[in-house]
């Protein structure tokens, strides 16, 4: 029998009295008492209209099962077969309007708590379990990624599953790209961003700083002389633009 | 790790290293420059490229010690390595068909003109060089800079070496003397750079300086950089370092300047007593 509440269950989060004293992280994540009640207000509906909101075709209801049987490792594989980077979608994607927003349960009062359970898992994964994830039989081509902000991340991440062997250049000495730099600590933990790379690295993608494509070495020169037969360029968004405030500059 | 494979101490305050960065040396051109950073938990800073070995995969770096970076780059030894150097960045200092230039140095800024001058040397231009230092104790690249002029002034503040006065002195009147120059090329403290360029426009020719503002990515993405030249907003980083010396808003750029000088001030104050040297 689901979980028949209207309500999402509550995020546990820092008190306004404590957070406004400290830059870590605000939301707390649910427990694995709490995940396992979210879960069970999941109906297992037959349309599945959530998967439909989520760009990356998580199979949501499957995960969400799994978690209701309290088989954290099971969702977490589910999760993982679509998506690379899971805690850091489960905390910055704007599930409001993509998985939660179709949520049936959505029509009459909240809808599954999908990214609070995401989250769950990516951090049940991340603290319980020492698997390392397997990595495919090399298919012997040879990709270059140039941006290591979650777009390369992922493309380097579905690459890296799929047996080519990947390079990431990032211009900057950190990779993570937006993740690190623009989205502050309270928000999304760099410690979070650090062990998605470490996962990625696992599958044997391999991370490149320092290095500005088009300054350092150009797009001719990796497909020519490194040998890389495709480049993905998720140069991030990156220019600033500026209000023309007289005494701005 | 980027190893520092040669480090000499040019003046009290002023040090040269070569660092080992062989993608770096590759695509360096005069007037690009590096972003390092000495540890994992530091900053980075700009440093313009001074000189680069292609061949031995060397880029050539001459910082001032002004703040807590840079003495911490300080203390480190040859054979010891800097966790970042990324670069070339900018865009390369632009000399062809240039037939007679003056090149003018200021301090440290000198390190940046140098390699400009040799490469305008090297193409069979005519090169005048004036370099202006506060006193002989700071003077450095004397050498470097003959072996590439045709003529070279040095200037000191207090006529401790060479001739008393400032650059824009000797620049004045070596145009008084008849010579033409298809460029001057000004590079050095802003305040420098500004008389430098109001001078010029007196005669009417084209000046180029290079800007320094604080930087932080490089890639025009942070826009701390940012000046106006010609009424319009420019990074340094990407649009840069050389401008038109005619349209640059300086006292713009010496009132941004400003903005960290307390904090640096104490950056100085607090970082460990090893570290420390005089700034004169």
């Amino acid at each position: 029998m689901p979980n028949m509440s209207l309500k999402k269950h509550e995020m546990p989060s820092q008190a306004p009295d404590v957070r406004n004293k400290n830059f870590e992280e605000v939301a707390l994540g649910y427990s694995a008492e709490t995940a396992m009640e979210e879960a069970q207000r999941c109906l297992n509906c037959k349309n599945k209209p959530c998967i439909g909101g989520c760009p990356v075709k998580i199979h949501i209801p499957d995960f969400i099962a799994k978690v209701a049987a309290g088989e954290f490792e099971q969702a977490y594989q589910i999760i993982q077969q679509t998506s690379s980077l899971p805690a850091v979608c489960g905390r910055v994607c704007p599930q409001e309007t993509q998985c939660e927003s179709k949520c049936v349960r959505g029509i009459k009062g909240e809808p599954v708590a999908i990214g609070r359970l995401e989250r769950f898992v990516a951090d049940w994964h991340n603290a319980n379990s020492c698997d390392l994830p397997v990595k495919a039989a090399p298919n012997g081509h040879k990709v270059a990624v140039v941006g290591s902000g979650p777009a390369g991340l992922t493309c380097a991440g579905d690459l890296a599953k799929r047996g080519y062997d990947v390079t990431v250049f990032e211009a900057l000495h950190l990779a993570g790209g937006v993740l690190v730099y623009g989205i502050p600590e309270f928000r999304l933990p760099k410690k979070i961003v650090r062990k998605e790379i470490e996962n990625l690295s696992a599958l044997g993608v391999k991370v490149e700083t320092n290095m500005v494509i088009g300054r350092v070495l150009s797009i001719d020169e990796l497909m020519g002389e490194y040998g890389f037969e495709a480049v993905f360029i998720g140069s991030g968004a990156g220019l600033p633009r500026f209000m023309n405030i007289p005494g701005e500059n | 790790m980027y190893k520092i494979v040669k480090k000499r101490e040019l003046n009290p305050t002023v040090t040269l290293m070569e660092i080992e960065a062989p993608f770096v040396a590759r695509k360096a051109e005069p007037g690009q420059f590096i972003i390092l950073r000495v540890d994992e938990e530091g900053e980075r800073i700009p440093l313009t490229v001074a000189d680069f070995d292609r061949e031995k995969g060397t880029v050539t770096i001459i910082f001032q010690i002004v703040g807590g970076t840079t003495q911490r780059l300080n203390h480190l030894q040859e054979g010891e390595s800097i966790a970042d150097f990324v670069g070339p960045l900018g865009e390369p200092s632009h000399t062809d068909g240039l037939k007679k230039v003056a090149v003018i140095g200021g301090g440290v800024g000198c390190a940046i003109a140098y390699p400009v001058a040799k490469k305008l040397h090297q193409q069979g231009a005519a090169v005048h060089s004036v370099v202006g230092f506060r006193n002989k104790d700071l003077v450095i690249l004397e050498e470097e800079f003959k072996n590439v002029s045709d003529l070279c002034k040095i200037m000191t503040d207090d006529g401790s070496y060479g001739t008393k006065g400032l650059v824009t002195d000797a620049l004045k009147a070596l145009i008084e003397e008849g010579n033409s120059y298809d460029e001057v090329i000004a590079i050095g403290p802003v305040v420098m750079m500004k008389f430098v360029s109001l001078l010029t426009k007196q005669y009417n020719i084209k000046t180029v300086v290079s800007m320094n503002p604080i930087m932080i990515d490089g890639t025009g993405m942070c826009g701390c950089c940012r000046l106006t030249v010609a009424g319009k907003t420019k990074f340094a980083c990407v649009d840069g370092p050389d401008f038109d010396g005619h349209e640059v808003d300086y006292d713009e750029i010496l009132k941004r300047a400003s903005t960290y000088k307390e904090f640096e001030q104490r950056e100085r104050e607090e970082a460990c007593n090893l570290f420390k040297k005089e700034v004169k």
